[in-house]
Order: structure tokens, then C-alpha cells, then sequence
């Protein structure tokens, strides 16, 4: 594919195949030149701008790990009183800066009902520490802070339900798509931007050393988790669950496919699958895939 | 032409310093409510409501975020304003580092106010201590004037030097009691504090694209954390000029006020040359240690500026008195009070005076005359512990 992306340029650092950056070019894709971005400490952060380097060709802030929510409040505040209302600003964050220690944030910004878009790239785990377990890691993932041993399938908790957290603060667009659908997330971000009001788009994002897979597998992992149905291609605007890129690439396909690519859930018994497989049947179900 | 007398009004701290913000126009105001401070920013909610300021108010979920979002309009190129105290203070602690860090002209109020547990609501100055070391500039009021005026110095060097500043009032002590006071007509500041607005490329902007916050390795964090300190350091000639010109502009010279025989910014001494006795002090009980002193042998030196501390001016005083008695609100706990540290750090060349660290007024306890007087009493030797007085 012949393409020259001018907000994010090739030669960070991230690793090479890395899902979340798939994911990032595909968001690129979607923006304009009058956008800034707010972008929480994490993977994105650390690899796109090692001083005096930055891979950014749009003004890009980065001020602490929990806090890209306010400070894109505070951008915000700032663009309304000089009357511009040209400017996009879009927040970046990881799910440990988005399910964990930003929540508190998030909900403050989404409360004022400001015109942000918030982009979560979800690894389910933080990536960027090391692969610790987060409020987003799914049931039965080894992580380093919830290993599988003798004792324990991996991680006990189920993934928390950002999505409906989302639609509890009335937003007017949030959806989910995975890195292994770029032109889906590309298409989504166009569409946020253009509803005007607060958004939330929540990208899962392959990592290859956290989840255990091959440099040429972010895609192909991100296409199974959505053909299993556990992280279909949602839209909701207005609160309403939209029709338009769900089921197109819906196959229901066994999670057993989708969790046998991945390291991370290679421990896991016949049982435990069964369960996983529970919860994708109950995702089916939700969303009448 | 009006004299500075006919210019005074009898208002509430927080009144005055709210209203002297208004006069500043900062653009973004972000807060979320703690006492002391809380009337400062209803003062300026209501202004905001009734139209009498022209800016966005962002009502935020906590400290921590009310920081946050004055960053970052302030990384967006628009004068900010915030206000906390105490536990608002220590949530916010990583966003200060983070705003000294990022060399954004934040501008803030302290409603100086203990620190829990146990929990108290009454003023001293713990909750700043905690953040003296995070390269913001300490600026300390001894009463309502200080304070009004304070704020509009802090405008100046914030914008100019690109550093943050805090000015530090007693909680209760100046936030909710009254003074005659005056306010710093817009004219005035229009004549003293240029508009802000910072060059393109050196803030967010879709025309000049910046990457702020950026990650550094060992090759680069060393100089960027020793350039702060370096212009953190060398600020002090900034706020020494900036201190005489607002006081040329402002053409207020208080009738019945003793004269203090230094007065730059930075500190005030008041006394005689070579005194027997030098009394320290930040902030409002600088009140009381005035109507204390009857003698014409003890000095009182007032520091303004905390950070940057001016350590050779303060040596340079100190060093002509015999006896020196360092009374705070504060105390490094398992050592000795912060601002008798600092200050033996400032005296290493002079290892002859008698120095002694004083501990007063903790959470809301009432600074005498009586307690003053004992430690005028005690003051001659030297001490190698705190003592708490009340």
C-alpha cells in the first residue's frame, strides 16, 4: 500500500509488528491537521518520542500516566475561549491509564460533556511496565502480576465493561474495533469527530510480548477476536447499538481458535475454555451478532 | 490625582485576592473545593456567572484533575489560574512536578492549611512544604496587601521566565479575615503585565505542530532538571526587578508603616545593622513578631521568596547579628523545621552565630505575643533541636 502518514511517521520504537501501532495509523487515518492529541505515559508515549526525536507531526502532549482526560479538558477550555472550534482534540491512552488509573478522570470529562474523543488502545495488561495484569486483562491471561501456576489459571477477574461505562456517562458515539480491522477504526474515528460531543472508541491492540505471538500476528489475532465474538466491531451512537459493522465480519468461530494463537492463555483446561467460551456466547447474545 | 488612601477597601482576604484575579483575565480557571481556599473560587464562580469575567471555568472532580486541566490549557497558550490547600495540595503533587517539569506559567494560590492525620483544618505550613523541591516558584504573603500584589508579580514571572508560581496565604489568618486593602486597578496591570501570548511553535498549536512531554533518556534528563534549577536559581534578579517596577507603577506608599531598611522581593529586613537578635519568619506571623519587637538590638527579616531561596541575601544579614531564631510553621519531621535547614545550608561560612528553630502555631494553634516573647527570651544559644512553643 502506497501510504505516507504525516501525523505518525515510521521509525519509533515500538516493536516491530507492534498491534497498537497498526491501530495508531489506522486513527491517524481518520484525522485532520487542526487536531490536538493528549496522550497518557504508556507504549505509545514512550516509543514515539525518545528526546530529541518525536514521531508526532500533530501538536502532541504528554503530561502523566492517569491524567490525559484533564489535561485534554484543559486544551479544550483553551481552544473554546480563543472562539476556535476548528480544532479536534483526541485523547490516547492505554487500558491500564483508561480502566484503571485514569477512570476517575475520564468520568470528570465525560461528565462536562465536552467535545473530546478518547481513544483507548487496549493490550489488556500494561504493556509498557512489563505485562502486569489491569482492570481490562480477560479471564484466564497470564500475566506477570497474575501468572498461571499450580495454583492459578492466570488472571480471576472478568474484563471490566468500559463500553457500558461509556454509555453511562451519555456519550454520543462509542464503539470498539480491534487492530486487526484498521479501515473499521479509521472509519470510526472519522465518524466520532464528525457527531461532535464526547466520544469514546476502545481498540484492542495484539502485543506481541504480552500476549505471547509472532511479529506477523497482531492482525490476524485482532480478525479472531472478533470472529469469536469476544470483542466484536461495536458501534453505538446515541446510545444505540448500530448496525453498521458488526456482523460483516462475524463468523462465529470457537474462542479456542482465538486463544490458541496466544501464550498467554496456553495453560488453560478444557473448563476454562468452556467459560471464555460462556462469555463470548453472552457477547452473541447482547449484541444479536 | 487620587491618594493611595481614598483607593482602600476593608475586604476578606479570599475577596481580594479573587478579585485582583478577575482583574488579571486568566483565561482557564480550574478548581475543585478544600478549605481554606474555597472562597476564593465561589467568589470567582459567581463572577463567572454574572458575567463579570470573561473566561472558561472548569469545574473539576478533584485536585488532581483541576491541575491537570489548567496544564493543560496552559500547554494550549491561555493564561491559567487555580487554587487548593492542604490535601488538595498533595493530590495534586504529581502534576506540580509535572508543571515546573514542563515549564508552564501556572500560576496558583496556597490556602496554607495543615496536613492529616490527624486531620485539621487550620492553618501552618506543612501542605507547601511538601512541594518546595518541585522547581515552582514560593512565593510567601504576610498579609492581605502582600497577597493582592503578590499575585500580580506572580503573572509576570510566570510568563516571563516560564516557570510556575504559588503564592502562599494563611489559611483563615488572610483568607477569612478582613483588611483594608487595595486592589490593583486594571489599568495599573494593563501598564504592568503584557498579554499573554507566547510564541507559535512553543505551545499547542495545528499551525506549528510541537511535541510536548516528550520522553527522556540518561543522555538528556540530567541538563533538563539542572537547566530548571539553573533558571529557577537566576530568577531571582527577575523577581528583584519585577518587585521595584510594580512598586514604581503602583506609586503606594503606606502612611504609618515601618520602613523596612531592605525590601526587594525576596526577603525584607527590619532592624538595625548589627543587631543582637535576627528573628526569621514566612508568611502572616510576621504580624505579630512586629507587634512584638520593642527592642532596638533584634532585627526581623521577612522572606518573601522561598523558592528560589535567597540564601545569599539572607547570609548576608544574618551573618551581622549575634543570635539568629528561626520561627515556622513547619517541620521536617525526624529533623529540624525546613527553613532553619535552608538556612543553616546558606550560612556554611559562618559557623560563629547562635541559631536556633522554633516551632510554632501547628494546625490552627494561636501565635501570641507571649510566645514570641519567650522565644526572644531563649533565643541567645544554640540549639540543636526544634522547640515547639505553644
Amino acid at each position: 500500500m502506497e501510504y505516507q502518514n504525516k501525523f505518525i511517521s515510521p521509525g519509533h520504537n515500538a516493536c516491530a509488528g507492534c498491534g497498537q501501532l497498526v491501530a495508531t495509523q489506522a486513527v491517524m487515518r481518520g484525522l485532520n491537521k487542526d487536531t490536538i492529541i493528549a496522550n497518557a505515559t504508556g507504549c505509545l508515549e514512550v516509543t514515539t518520542t525518545s528526546y530529541p526525536q518525536s514521531a508526532w507531526g500533530l501538536p502532541w502532549i504528554h503530561s502523566l500516566f492517569e491524567n490525559a482526560a484533564a489535561v485534554a479538558s484543559g486544551i479544550l477550555a483553551a481552544l473554546n475561549k480563543k472562539g476556535d472550534v476548528k480544532t479536534k482534540v483526541v485523547v490516547q491512552a492505554g487500558d491500564g491509564g483508561t480502566y484503571d488509573i485514569g477512570f476517575g478522570l475520564i468520568s470528570g470529562m465525560w461528565e462536562r460533556g465536552e467535545n473530546i474523543l478518547y481513544i483507548c488502545y487496549d493490550t489488556e495488561a500494561y504493556s509498557n511496565t512489563g505485562i502486569q495484569a489491569s482492570g481490562s486483562t480477560p479471564y484466564g491471561a497470564s500475566t506477570t502480576t497474575s501468572p498461571e501456576g499450580l495454583k492459578s489459571i492466570g488472571s480471576t477477574q472478568r474484563k471490566k465493561d468500559m463500553l457500558a461505562v461509556a454509555l453511562a456517562h451519555k456519550l454520543n458515539y462509542v464503539a470498539q474495533s480491534t487492530a486487526g480491522f484498521p479501515d473499521d477504526i479509521t472509519n470510526k474515528v472519522k465518524k466520532a469527530l464528525a457527531l461532535n460531543g464526547p466520544s469514546y472508541i476502545q481498540i484492542l491492540s495484539p502485543c506481541m510480548p504480552g500476549w505471547k505471538i509472532n511479529n506477523n500476528e497482531a492482525v490476524m489475532v485482532g480478525k479472531l477476536a472478533v470472529r469469536t465474538g469476544l470483542y466484536p466491531l461495536l458501534e453505538y451512537v446515541n446510545g444505540q447499538l448500530s448496525n453498521s459493522s458488526i456482523k460483516n465480519n462475524f463468523q462465529a468461530l470457537a474462542v479456542e481458535e482465538y486463544l490458541s494463537q496466544q501464550g498467554r492463555f496456553k495453560h488453560l483446561k478444557p473448563e476454562a475454555v468452556k467459560y471464555i467460551q460462556d462469555l463470548a456466547e453472552e457477547n452473541i447474545k447482547r449484541h444479536k451478532l | 490625582m487620587k491618594s493611595a488612601k481614598d483607593n482602600y477597601e476593608l475586604l476578606e482576604g479570599s475577596q481580594a485576592i479573587a478579585r485582583t484575579i478577575k482583574n488579571l483575565e486568566p483565561a482557564v480557571i480550574s478548581a475543585y473545593p478544600i478549605t481554606p481556599q474555597t472562597h476564593i473560587v465561589e467568589i470567582l464562580a459567581k463572577y463567572k456567572a454574572d458575567g463579570l469575567v470573561n473566561c472558561e471555568y472548569v469545574r473539576a472532580e478533584s485536585e488532581f484533575a483541576a491541575a491537570s486541566i489548567v496544564l493543560g490549557a496552559s500547554a494550549a497558550g491561555a493564561r491559567v489560574y487555580s487554587a487548593t490547600s492542604s490535601q488538595g495540595l498533595l493530590l495534586m503533587t504529581e502534576v506540580i512536578f509535572n508543571i515546573a517539569g514542563m515549564r508552564l506559567p501556572v500560576v496558583m494560590t496556597c490556602a496554607n492549611r495543615s496536613v492529616s492525620a490527624p486531620i485539621n483544618i487550620w492553618n501552618d505550613h506543612s501542605d507547601v512544604m511538601a512541594i518546595r523541591d518541585t522547581g515552582w516558584i514560593l512565593l510567601f504573603a504576610a498579609n492581605h496587601q502582600e497577597a493582592v500584589d503578590q499575585h500580580v508579580l506572580a503573572y509576570k514571572l510566570a510568563e516571563k521566565l516560564n516557570l510556575p508560581v504559588m503564592v502562599n496565604v494563611d489559611g483563615f489568618i488572610i483568607t477569612h479575615s478582613y483588611e483594608s486593602v487595595i486592589i490593583p486597578e486594571l489599568s495599573l496591570i494593563k501598564k504592568y503585565l503584557p498579554d499573554y501570548n507566547p510564541l507559535l511553535g512553543t505551545y499547542l498549536n495545528p499551525d506549528a505542530p510541537v511535541t510536548l512531554g516528550a520522553f527522556f533518556t540518561p543522555d538528556y534528563y540530567q541538563e533538563a532538571r539542572q537547566t530548571l534549577h539553573q533558571d529557577l536559581l537566576a530568577s531571582q534578579t527577575v523577581i528583584k526587578e519585577e518587585y521595584k517596577l510594580y512598586k514604581k507603577l503602583s506609586a503606594r506608599q503606606e502612611a504609618g508603616m515601618a520602613k523596612p531598611a531592605i525590601d526587594n522581593g525576596l526577603i525584607e529586613y527590619y532592624g538595625p545593622k548589627k543587631p543582637n537578635l535576627i528573628l526569621v519568619a514566612l508568611g502572616s506571623v510576621i504580624g505579630t513578631i512586629q507587634e512584638t519587637i520593642k527592642s532596638e538590638n533584634i532585627g526581623l527579616l521577612k522572606i518573601k521568596t522561598y523558592r528560589p531561596f535567597p540564601g545569599e541575601e539572607i547570609a548576608k544579614i544574618l551573618s551581622s547579628a549575634k543570635n539568629v531564631a528561626v520561627i515556622e510553621k513547619a517541620i521536617s519531621l525526624g529533623n529540624m523545621g525546613p527553613l532553619y535547614s535552608d538556612i543553616r545550608g546558606a550560612l556554611t561560612k559562618n559557623n560563629r552565630l547562635n541559631i536556633s528553630n522554633h516551632i510554632v502555631g501547628l494546625g490552627g494553634r494561636d501565635v501570641t505575643k507571649k510566645i514570641i516573647k519567650g522565644i526572644i527570651k531563649s533565643a541567645s544559644g544554640r540549639a540543636n533541636e526544634a522547640k515547639f512553643w505553644g
